[in-house]
């Protein structure tokens, strides 16, 4: 049972993904990711000093502002902001710079479709690009269920709203090791394994919530070496030595 | 947990409350090994969970519902409107999470907190996606007139899992709700009958009740190292911050799977657990529903 995109694309293919670094002038990180007609530009001011009230002043602040493309931002831009400040946070090592802020601007230029994951991506290239200590990345993905049980990534915006549930998936990247693969195991299963954020709208069967999982595991395991590629050539000159 | 001689020299003579404050994560610690929780529950046992209806005497329907100190009111306030256009014969729900200063230290007057438009989001997201409430029941007269749904939940003591508690506020409420008798005046307009008809045929006769079918039901677990937490208080979520929240309808299917960032990642296995914690937790919350639904038909 084949099913048939509006764009062609076959059930487990991304839109084309483009990632640009270095695009603003004046941020000290900017980045600006495309998947398809998605795209997201975003800026990282900071370590900037002080944190905000109610914040731990022991450990490093991170701000997010969430720019809609047009209008002001309400309830979902709040949720967003949330998600997005509680992911960044899981994947930064925040003991580096206590009592500093770092703020991390995005602002929406297009949204087609699987905006939050866009999002996330984004900000990770920007933080990368800022220079911001990081444990490792956090790659996320779209994925839809169909009422036939059927599983499409990186839905656009009409396939989004014809599908009877989503799940928007964060994983962190697969890492670069000299160690054993069983050393990097956590209970059987591999570190990228672990979900970082899971956020779903409609219902669906648990089964399906564990399918949704496997695939999306497939395609980041993609998504991060894409990353990794697109990061890459800016790294310092002693690339060579991290081989 | 080894520690360092002189340091445990000054752990065994400190004083309980004075080393909770100041390492409180070791604290924790020291309970989770031994499978048990500072409040004396067991790792997998949520709080103790009440629920009262028709707490709010001038809404239509509405609730209070306490899980541990957490406590949450509901409240419905149904309005006649026109639909819109794209769906005639709908109502509407609109809900709102209200995080009052007096329900946390936290929370600081004339600054909105950062939680309540996130689970009022989060609510909307999950009664929408559940299917709970069929809109249509909700329509009067198609193209012209239909209820409007005023839900707010007035949170007034937050000692964590707002979420499940406000859900459970939020169903208990629309389980309690009376919609109220409208008629068509001689202008056409619709408009609520109070006490007496005046004479006048009521337009929703016999539709006084929603029927709610497949309730959400939510459960919030806390991960941390292999442990995980059933229904954190607000001590816990502070300490320990990996929040998974999973709702479940009565029919076993997965409305919502939320976890927002967090330490410590998700494997299979914890998700797996957390599931079956909430099916096992929703067992419990609907038997809870239906006692206090039944006490209410028999007053």
């Amino acid at each position: 049972m084949e099913i048939d995109r509006l764009d062609g694309r076959t059930p487990n293919q991304l839109r084309p993904l483009a990632c640009s670094r270095n695009v603003l002038n004046r941020a000290h990180g900017s980045a600006s990711w495309c998947q398809g007609d998605t795209k997201v530009l975003v800026a990282v001011y900071g370590p900037k000093a002080g944190t905000k009230k109610n914040e731990n002043p022991e450990k490093a602040c991170i701000e997010i502002i969430w720019k809609p493309k047009t209008g002001q931002s309400g309830k979902l831009e709040r949720e967003y902001e949330m998600i997005l400040k509680r992911t960044l946070q899981s994947i930064c090592i925040l003991t580096l710079n206590p009592n500093t802020t770092t703020s991390v601007i995005i602002q929406v230029v297009n949204d087609d479709g699987a905006l939050l994951p866009c999002a996330i991506n984004a900000a990770c290239a920007a933080l990368v690009d800022a220079g911001i200590p990081l444990k490792h990345l956090a790659v996320a993905i779209c994925c839809c269920l169909a009422e036939s049980g059927y599983v499409v990534l990186d839905p656009s915006k009409l396939e989004e709203q014809k599908m009877k549930a989503f799940a928007y998936l964060v994983f962190p990247n697969s890492v670069l090791s000299i160690l054993p693969e069983e050393q990097l195991q956590v209970g059987g299963e591999p570190v990228e394994h672990g979900i970082i954020t899971s956020v779903t709208q409609g219902a669906m069967s648990v089964d399906d919530y564990l399918h949704c999982l496997e695939r999306g595991r497939a395609a980041t395991a993609k998504m991060s070496a894409f990353l990794r590629k697109s990061l890459q050539p800016q790294l310092p000159i002693d690339s060579s030595k991290a081989g | 947990m080894v520690l360092p001689d002189a340091s445990g020299d000054v752990l065994s003579e400190m004083d309980v409350d004075a080393f909770r404050r100041l390492f409180p994560l070791r604290f924790f610690e020291t309970h989770l090994v031994k499978s048990t929780r500072p409040d004396g529950r067991s790792l997998a046992e949520a709080r103790e969970t009440s629920s009262a209806l028709g707490a709010v005497a001038s809404a239509d329907g509405s609730a209070l519902v306490k899980i541990g100190s957490t406590r949450m009111l509901a409240a419905i306030k149904m309005e006649v409107m026109t639909p819109s256009k794209e769906s005639p014969d709908e109502g509407c729900i609109a809900i709102d999470f209200h995080m009052p200063p007096i329900c946390s230290p936290t929370v600081r007057p004339g600054r909105p907190a950062e939680a309540a438009p996130v689970v009022s989001k989060q609510l909307s997201d999950t009664i929408s996606s559940c299917g709970m409430i069929n809109l249509k029941e909700l329509s009067l007269i198609s193209r012209k007139a239909a209820w409007m749904a005023y839900l707010d939940i007035y949170c007034l003591d937050a000692d964590g899992a707002l979420f499940d508690a406000a859900l459970l506020s939020a169903v208990a409420a629309f389980s309690h709700l009376q919609i109220p008798v409208v008629s068509m005046n001689d202008d056409g307009k619709v408009v609520v009958l109070s006490g007496d008809h005046g004479g006048k045929e009521p337009v929703n006769k016999g539709k006084r009740k929603l029927t709610l079918s497949s309730i959400p039901f939510s459960l919030t677990c806390l991960l941390h190292k292999n442990y995980i937490l059933a229904d954190p208080t607000a001590e816990e979520e502070s300490v320990m911050e990996t929040l998974v929240t999973v709702v479940l309808d009565s029919s076993g299917q997965l409305v919502s799977l939320y976890k927002p960032g967090g330490p410590v990642l998700a494997y299979t296995s914890a998700i797996q657990d957390c599931v079956a914690l909430t099916r096992q937790r929703a067992r419990e919350l609907q038997t809870i529903l239906d006692e206090v639904t039944s006490s209410m038909e028999v007053d």
